[in-house]
């Protein structure tokens, strides 16, 4: 651990050479000792200058521009029809518009149902598989195969299972008639349920893999002491395994987190984010994409979504970064 | 792939039509592709001899069709028309950009509000000259139609097809039923289809646009035509007492509409009147779509939603209708002319309609002859309307419509319970956006 932040400046000189192949070996010692060729600051340049050039232009260009955006009205016809209204888009936001602050709602449960569900699920499935049980391959594919598959095709498929006439659940307990109807898409107490069952599906295969990544990389040392100091299985999680996951409970939880704020194309396959299952990503693009084209008012949400982003993911990542530099 | 279409905004036109066409048309593909590259494709955009076109016409069966018109004008006068077709949802989502950008001379576009906005704007050139020749095809409502706030014309109508409420011609004869004309026998008929154990209006918003059609119908029933175009256009107020009285009419025959609507789409709803467990559905005519029984589909029938308010009876038709534009800066502007002209012709159209037997023609001078009982009928009832209406996304503001009312009225659908803070909530709303240019 220790030695991780020591040796992170050496890899990046190591492979500079690599992409763009020296043929003179007498030159490679002296590299070392010497400045870098011009060739390689060449290279070096293009392989950085590139990168960034294009990130600072379609990452912080656009997101500033964006930003810019959120404190205008523009109808997306003609640069002169921008016009300048201040906080007019955040004050009809947070006052008048009626779906977004269930927006917000259900983006924090989002986010809430996938940490307390399936990722716990997942890590129990990764410690199940992990020890080494037969078809241990056959079942990680099978759990893992929601996660290869696009979010489009999983709204799409649990639609069918919920639609309400022809649906399987409908259809199983025959509530698709008049009287017994469970409208599992329509009904916003129970759609955001239903499709985050879905979601979960696919986010307990996803936190699976890494978990089982993590427990890999655990020494056999540790548990192979714990067992001579008579821990039982539970004992042995909970106190020396558990806590060497700390680095993967950072992954997890940060990729929680981005997939509750990202949450889109299930929903938007789903039901388009009808009533009990808006989100801030489905307002931001009715709004901003199609004829509808309130580029401005649209711009704010987006804003909106990006400070709640950076407010959860800043602070996080300060203290897991200050916890490592201590260690 | 209708599920997958981005938002409401998909007008009542092609993708919904291509669920089942697009099976049944996927065979005609073939037999489009060879006639479409035989008229597009060759010499510049400046050439005297070409028209580009840009279409929405993705679907199999549309695409054919007007290619075959296409085909048909090249033949007559020597211009080669080369068309650019883009799928259906993604050329009505970047029209705002296609406009300003480079756009083909002539373009696909629906009448109404947006076709006004966008000749307000100065992206689109109008077309008196072509109507000095066209004008006598039409009915003085198409002609409404087709103008710009500034009177002058920007549209040329291919086809039409009239909304109304839908019904099985044997279930009403079987049950002895009787078309109602008025609200309270519509009212009735409700109840007594419920009592047969009938789903007595067949119902699904979950693409958010049907309730839209509904609340047209009762509104210029109820209140008019002309306080329907002031409401649309922001004119009118949705705290109205006027629009209150609509949605307590909607209150009214809720109850009998089929239950989890939010959840259901339009051809699941139809689904439900081809099997003759709903007595009713209001829609558009491409519900004929879903009929894929001939036997079904000519027991099919229609009939005008029912008169509230004697003052304005049934004068209202909502006819959503398609046709064409002419852009900015056309590049071929005299080619472009005449392409127009031609489309606005009975010929043009009368091509167009043999593949599409769910629409009538825009010009009253088209032959009639080959038409369904059905297409009789909606021709007769567009024809006689006073008043055309376009559907509530094309009458007024698009981003007021897919933001603002689509989710409002799946609400009020849900809860009708809640119809004041629903309403007051769409006027608050409806003044930012109407105040924003």
């Amino acid at each position: 651990m220790t030695a991780t932040p020591a040796k992170a400046p050496e890899p990046a000189t190591t492979p500079t050479p690599g992409p763009a192949p020296t043929p003179e070996t007498g030159k490679v010692s002296q590299g070392h000792r010497r400045l870098l060729t011009r060739r390689d600051r060449l290279t070096l340049g293009l392989m950085a200058g590139l990168p960034t050039l294009l990130h600072v232009a379609l990452v912080w260009l656009t997101a500033l521009a964006s930003i810019a955006l959120a404190f205008t009205t523009w109808n997306g016809i003609g640069f002169d029809s921008i016009q300048w209204v201040g906080l007019d888009n955040f004050r009809e936001l947070f006052t008048n518009n009626p779906q977004f602050w269930p927006a917000v709602e259900h983006n924090v449960v989002w986010f809430v149902v996938l940490i307390l569900l399936p990722t716990p699920f997942g890590l129990f499935l990764a410690v199940q598989l992990d020890k080494r049980i037969r078809f241990s391959r056959v079942y990680q594919t099978a759990f893992f195969l929601p996660v290869v598959m696009s979010m489009a095709v999983i709204g799409f498929v649990w639609q069918l299972v919920y639609n309400p006439d022809t649906g399987l659940i409908n259809s199983l307990i025959g509530a698709n008639k008049p009287g017994h109807y469970i409208d599992w898409i329509g009904d916003p107490d129970l759609n955001l349920w239903a499709i985050l069952i879905a979601a979960s599906w696919r986010h307990a295969g996803y936190m699976m893999i890494l978990y089982l990544a993590g427990l890999k990389s655990v020494d056999p040392a540790l548990r192979e002491a714990s067992a001579l100091d008579g821990a039982n299985e539970w004992q042995t999680f909970k106190n020396v395994i558990f806590p060497t996951l700390r680095p993967t409970n950072t992954v997890v939880l940060v990729v929680t987190i981005i997939e509750a704020l990202r949450a889109f194309d299930l929903v938007f396959v789903f039901n388009k984010g009808a009533q009990g299952t808006e989100l801030l990503s489905i307002l931001v693009t009715n709004n901003i994409i199609g004829e509808s084209s309130r580029i401005g008012y649209g711009s704010a949400i987006a804003v909106v979504l990006l400070v709640i982003s950076l407010a959860v993911i800043i602070p996080y990542l300060i203290a897991t970064f200050k916890k490592e530099r201590r260690a | 792939m209708h599920h997958h279409s981005p938002s409401g905004l998909a007008l009542p036109a092609p993708s919904r039509r291509s669920l089942l066409r697009g099976v049944g048309g996927a065979a005609l593909l073939g037999a489009g592709i060879p006639l479409l590259s035989a008229c597009g494709g060759s010499g510049t955009a400046a050439d005297p001899k070409t028209v580009s076109l840009g279409s929405n016409a993705s679907d199999a069966v549309p695409k054919k069709a007007f290619a075959e018109i296409y085909a048909a004008f090249t033949k007559q006068s020597g211009i080669k028309v080369d068309v650019n077709t883009k799928d259906h949802n993604t050329f009505q989502e970047q029209i705002n950009s296609y406009l300003q950008g480079t756009p083909d001379d002539v373009f696909t576009w629906f009448a109404g509000y947006r076709m006004q906005f966008f000749a307000a704007k100065g992206l689109a050139t109008p077309i008196d000259d072509v109507w000095q020749k066209i004008g006598g095809n039409f009915p003085e409502a198409m002609q409404k139609l087709s103008k710009g706030e500034d009177g002058k014309y920007y549209f040329v109508p291919l086809y039409t097809y009239p909304w109304a409420v839908f019904y099985r011609k044997s279930v009403f004869q079987e049950k002895g039923y009787e078309v109602p004309t008025k609200w309270d026998d519509f009212v009735a008929l409700c109840k007594r289809m419920q009592k047969d154990g009938l789903v007595p209006i067949a119902f699904g918003d979950k693409d958010a646009w049907p309730a839209l059609g509904t609340f047209d119908q009762i509104n210029f029933r109820a209140n008019g035509y002309d306080f329907h175009v002031e409401l649309m256009a922001g004119k009118a107020s949705w705290t109205d007492a006027k629009v209150r009285k609509v949605f307590d009419l909607w209150t009214e025959i809720l109850p009998f509409h089929q239950e989890g609507a939010v959840g259901r789409t339009w051809q699941d709803a139809a689904q439900t009147l081809v099997s003759k467990k709903a007595g009713m559905y209001l829609l558009g005519s491409f519900v004929g779509q879903q009929f894929t029984n001939k036997a079904d589909l000519d027991d099919l029938d229609f009939f005008p939603f029912p008169e509230i308010d004697p003052a304005y009876g049934q004068d209202t038709v909502e006819a959503p209708t398609d046709g064409f534009m002419l852009s900015k800066a056309p590049k071929n502007k005299a080619g472009a002319v005449k392409l127009l002209e031609y489309l606005g012709t009975p010929e043009a159209e009368e091509i167009y309609l043999k593949s599409d037997p769910n629409v009538v023609a825009a010009s009253t001078k088209a032959d009639t002859s080959a038409y369904t009982p059905l297409q009789k009928k909606a021709y007769e009832m567009i024809s006689g309307a006073k008043n055309l209406t376009q559907f509530m996304d094309r009458d007024s503001r698009p981003d007021f419509t897919s933001t603002v009312m689509q989710p409002s009225l799946q609400n009020f659908v849900r809860n009708p319970k809640n119809v004041d803070s629903i309403l007051s909530s769409i006027e608050r709303q409806k003044k930012t956006i109407f105040a924003s240019s």
